[in-house]
């Protein structure tokens, strides 16, 4: 594993950029994300109007990888509908779990290709996944309400 | 050079192409040689299943099972081969107690005592007691140097029916003056559980010293294979305690509607054991003598001095637990990298072929009682050199760099 692959100049940007990481005006959902084993948690909030994602944050704490992709994660899906961000939720699963490398394929993913080597460590899948698995759940419908 | 890194096969391995600095042995250690044959050798000529058959083989098998139980009882310095009970690791040998002492023997309104760095072993399983019976954890909170205060023992009142809690801290390193605590959890009639996983495989552990009615630690944190685990138990108590698990080899008689219990240790074991695990945890022990625990006290404080210092001089480092008073301390260092989550800081030093653990270390009311969410740990065992360390150090003044962050 070459570490210059992983923490490239767009990940440690999001990781020290606050612009995604805070609470939104009147989100439609809250949901939090958590990796038990490493105590990494997200808390995501989506603003949903007519099935267009109109607002996105996150609060919550963890490593650079999980902070910075979902950050990335939602530059990508603010504006878009709910139908487009599970596609590319799925595309980024595909590409972290190494099924999918054609880079034309990716091309939709943007920024969020810059995670593409976590495939290669095992140990961090779960930090690259986080925020997008949390977004997977919130747009299902889980909507669970933080205390 | 280390002498005794060359029994170690392992440490020759490479890393990311790196050399390897295994600096997660309070994980787990590496096995030396005479270990893997002890083990390898049993397999090959004495394999066959214990106390079962009345064939050579099987009587040659239990032999080596029971000769093994006798060598940890001398270890210990357990007054009888009985008292000692295999388990598959401290974390089993610690639900055994909660579950066949505790829920037979706490009542409502009972207290249990325990350090807040607990280890979720020894943790966990005694929230399920009090939750069950109605009994009530009660913590002790170590100082800023890790210490347990006299102030925090006054806790300990005559509603303490356990004392539960750990040698050393795999968190913070704190070598807890067990002694002292025992004896005054026993002048309030308390029953003393204590947790030698961090602390076996670095120093004497005498049961009786300790004041410890029951000790619970595993083989594979002092060298022996994964998977075998021993509990030490006062022969009265684990008399008067009901089997824990149940099925082949621990009954006396089973009829349709009951059945009557094996005497110790068989009580409590269950079908078929790790025999060739204790085959493995003797050798160890074995290997342990012959390295002494004098010499790998003075090799580990050696290091420990080698490392706080050299952490002193990496800036945006904050250390966990006791810095000034060293002999109170382990070679478990807790530590954190200002800016930088714990886990990028184990992922860049896995690229530079160091290996440290990254999290809570199974210790989460710990990490709120720290205010920190994780943190990293290095942990020494004798076999790790300076070179490890300077490995470690440089490896570490690289990480913010990594970050975007100023060095």
């Amino acid at each position: 594993m070459e570490l210059n692959q992983i923490y490239t100049q767009i990940l440690t940007e999001h990781n020290n950029s606050k612009r995604n990481k805070h609470h939104i005006d009147s989100p439609t959902a809250t949901l939090k994300g958590v990796n038990p084993s490493c105590g990494d948690e997200i808390s995501l909030e989506l603003r949903v109007k007519d099935g267009v994602i109109e607002d996105a944050g996150f609060t919550g704490i963890g490593c650079a990888i999980s902070q910075a992709s979902a950050s990335i994660m939602i530059d990508l899906i603010k504006g878009k509908t709910v139908e487009e961000a599970k596609k590319l939720v799925k595309l980024f699963l595909g590409m972290i779990k190494g099924e999918i490398t054609d880079e034309k394929q990716l091309e939709p993913l943007d920024e969020a290709i810059a995670l593409k080597d976590v495939a290669h460590m095992p140990a961090r899948v779960k930090c690259a996944v986080l925020g997008w698995h949390t977004l997977e759940n919130a747009v299902e419908g889980k909507k669970v309400t933080e205390e | 050079m280390n002498p005794w890194a060359e029994d170690f096969p392992i440490l020759n391995e490479k890393m990311n192409g790196k050399r390897l600095a295994y600096l997660d042995n309070a994980a787990t250690v590496q096995r030396p040689v005479p270990v893997l044959r002890a083990v390898d050798e049993f397999y090959r000529t004495e394999n066959a299943n214990p106390h079962r058959g009345l064939y050579e083989l099987s009587v040659k098998a239990t032999e080596r099972y029971e000769n093994a139980r006798h060598t940890v009882k001398e270890f210990i310095g357990a007054d009888k081969d009985c008292e000692v009970i295999f388990t598959r690791n401290a974390s089993e040998s610690l639900n055994l107690v909660a579950y066949s002492y505790g829920l037979n023997f706490l009542h409502e309104g009972d207290e249990i005592v325990l350090p807040v760095s607990e280890h979720h072993s020894n943790l966990v399983p005694w929230q399920m007691v009090a939750q069950a019976k109605g009994a009530k954890l009660v913590y002790l909170y170590p100082d800023k140097e890790g210490r347990l205060t006299d102030d925090e023992m006054e806790k300990i009142t005559p509603k303490a029916k356990i004392l539960a809690l750990a040698h050393v801290s795999n968190v913070l390193g704190s070598v807890y003056p067990v002694r002292k605590i025992a004896d005054k959890a026993h002048s309030v009639g308390a029953v003393v559980v204590v947790d030698c996983a961090q602390s076996i495989p670095h120093f004497k552990v005498n049961v009786k010293d300790l004041g410890a009615d029951f000790m619970a630690f595993s083989g594979h944190k002092m060298m022996a294979p994964m998977g075998i685990g021993v509990l030490y138990g006062r022969e009265e108590l684990l008399n008067k305690m009901p089997p824990f698990l149940r099925g082949g080899e621990m009954i006396e008689y089973v009829h349709e509607q009951s059945a009557t219990f094996a005497p110790l240790p068989q009580k409590f074991e269950a079908g078929t054991q790790n025999v060739g695990g204790a085959v493995g945890l003797e050798a160890a022990i074995h290997y342990l003598q012959k390295v002494g625990y004098d010499k790998i006290a003075e090799t580990e404080q050696a290091l420990l001095n080698y490392t706080l210092d050299g952490l002193a001089e990496v800036p945006h480092i904050t250390v966990y637990g006791g810095t000034k008073n060293r002999r109170d301390r382990c070679g478990v260092i807790s530590f954190n990298v200002d800016g930088v989550h714990p886990h990028d800081v184990a992922s860049i030093l896995d690229a530079d072929g160091v290996a440290i653990r990254a999290g809570h270390h199974c210790a989460q009311p710990l990490m709120d009682y720290l205010g920190v969410n994780a943190t990293c740990r290095a942990s020494l065992y004798f076999y790790n050199t300076r070179e490890d360390i300077d490995q470690f150090l440089s490896s570490l003044k690289r990480v913010r760099g990594w970050l975007g962050l100023g060095t």
